[in-house]
């Protein structure tokens, strides 16, 4: 398991980050450590926290305490140490260093596919129409896409949606990207073909945080799998141990035991 | 009869003139102020906000007429004296504008919230997302009531008429008294506003299919 070092500083380093809505603390002092080319799957009952700490990833969501750093800087707040928010244009610039795939999809209904792909690419990333659409029609590709470049979203099945959804985060070469519960809108036939362009994404060493109720697949995929429950990081290890049956951790094995019920 | 009117025509054209003028100056005016004050309201910090919402719904709840008197004859009383011009056309575009400022909330509302933070996770700026994304969505939604509040204020023009303007109904009311000829003007009139109101709702349709690919 690759632990942060000097020498391998943390690629995303969450601190200490707590988070409340109103009086209910959803995010309580969670610390999780990613560095380059791991892949984390995020689990957890719903509830515990695992869709807000993604989304103060990429500052989706403000976080009342701690601090979340991408290469060591901050990622909503200045670094000048102060708690002060960024600038709106500072804010866009720290979240086009990550990238975000959504539970249900959100691709941009009046852009096809290849324009979806091309609207950051050209307005935050600066390229020509030009350079834009051959990065897109190549990402295009990686997902099994390139025919359906000037579809619109919705000629596009779930998964067909999905996975441009992805080519749009990819595209824009994010330091990390992050993967919301991606499969959980999708008809279970649809679910494989997703998966395996996350899986094709890890083995180019993509470093990537990912919620998922897909557990066969966090098996597979993932470096390390972090437990959540109640806001807090639970339990935290290598997949085998983190899912194998001598866990010493109640709250995992009754989670675990419950989800086996219910999925198999 | 219809020499008189004949005769009148160059006439009737100017009020025309000023209709079509102060329809256009309201409808440019209060797009312009009601969008960016219907942005306010959506994404405006709170004060912001509050003091959006207390416009338009206070416009809103005064008649129009009213309000034109309030603007002509009432703003004098606090220093500010405005051409019957011009007061008519603030007033008609303050109206205007507090309908803008709910056609942009109601579309841009109607976009789901997914929408925007997708267009933040690829690091777009507020205006990008407006520009790029929102905007493009919400404005087949705020096409058909804007157009109809177009209508509207090129009909609720004609209430300038009533400050002195010789606009369409000033200039129809004036040849009447000279002609005694009430029933062919008036319905001459009708057609008029009739035709531009009826032109207009024919774009509007056009621009709808033109947007229709939009899923809702």
């Amino acid at each position: 398991m690759p632990i942060a070092t000097p020498a391998n500083p943390a690629l995303l380093d969450v601190s200490e980050v707590s988070k409340s809505f109103g009086s209910v603390a959803v995010l309580r002092s969670v610390s999780l450590q990613v560095t380059r080319g791991e892949v984390v799957t995020v689990i957890g009952p719903s509830g515990s926290g695992k869709t807000t700490l993604l989304r103060c990833v990429n500052f989706l969501e403000s976080y009342d305490s701690g601090s979340i750093r991408i290469d060591g800087r901050e990622v909503g707040f200045r670094d000048t140490g102060a708690r002060q928010r960024r600038s709106e244009r500072d804010l866009a610039k720290m979240r086009a260093e990550t990238g975000m795939v959504f539970q249900s999809f959100n691709l941009f209904p009046h852009l096809t596919a290849a324009g979806n792909i091309m609207l950051g690419l050209r307005k935050v990333r600066g390229k020509s129409s030009t350079e834009a659409r051959a990065i897109a029609e190549h990402w295009l590709g990686r997902v099994g896409l390139a025919h359906k470049a000037d579809s619109l979203p919705a000629e596009l099945s779930g998964g067909q949606q999905q996975r441009v959804g992805i080519a749009r985060a990819v595209a824009m070469e994010p330091k990390i990207l992050l993967l919301d519960e991606i499969t959980s809108a999708l008809d279970p036939e649809l679910v494989g073909e997703v998966l395996e362009v996350v899986r094709s994404l890890a083995e180019d060493g993509m470093t990537m945080v990912m919620v998922t109720h897909e557990m066969a697949f966090a098996r597979d995929a993932s470096s390390r799998i972090v437990f959540m429950a109640d806001g807090g990081v639970s339990a935290a290890g290598p997949p085998a141990e983190i899912l194998g049956a001598d866990i010493d951790n109640e709250r995992l094995r009754s989670f675990l035991a419950r989800f086996r019920a219910s999925h198999f | 009869m219809l020499g008189q009117i004949a005769y009148a025509l160059p006439f009737l054209a100017q009020g025309f003139a000023v209709t079509l003028w102060v329809s256009l100056l309201v409808v440019v005016l209060s797009l312009v102020a009601g969008v960016m004050m219907g942005v306010g309201l959506v994404y405006g910090p709170a004060p912001l906000r509050w003091a959006v919402r207390i416009f338009s719904d206070t416009i809103r709840g005064i008649p129009i007429l009213v309000l034109i008197f309030f603007v002509y004859y009432g703003l004098p009383a606090v220093g500010l004296h405005l051409e019957s011009f011009w007061a008519a056309v603030l007033a008609l575009t303050l109206f205007k504008t507090a309908q803008v400022i709910e056609y942009l909330r109601g579309a841009v509302g109607s976009i789901p919230k997914g929408q925007s933070e997708a267009a933040m996770a690829i690091g777009l700026t507020f205006r990008q997302r407006l520009a790029y994304v929102i905007f493009p969505q919400a404005f087949r939604r705020f096409l058909p009531p804007w157009i109809n509040g177009v209508t509207d204020a090129v009909k609720g023009s004609a209430l300038v008429s009533l400050l002195g303007i010789t606009d369409l109904m000033h200039a129809i009311n004036q040849v009447i008294g000279r002609t005694y000829e009430a029933m062919p003007l008036y319905i001459l009139g009708a057609v008029i506003y009739f035709a531009v109101n009826y032109a207009l709702s024919l774009a509007s349709r056009r621009l709808e299919r033109r947007f229709s690919f939009i899923r809702e």
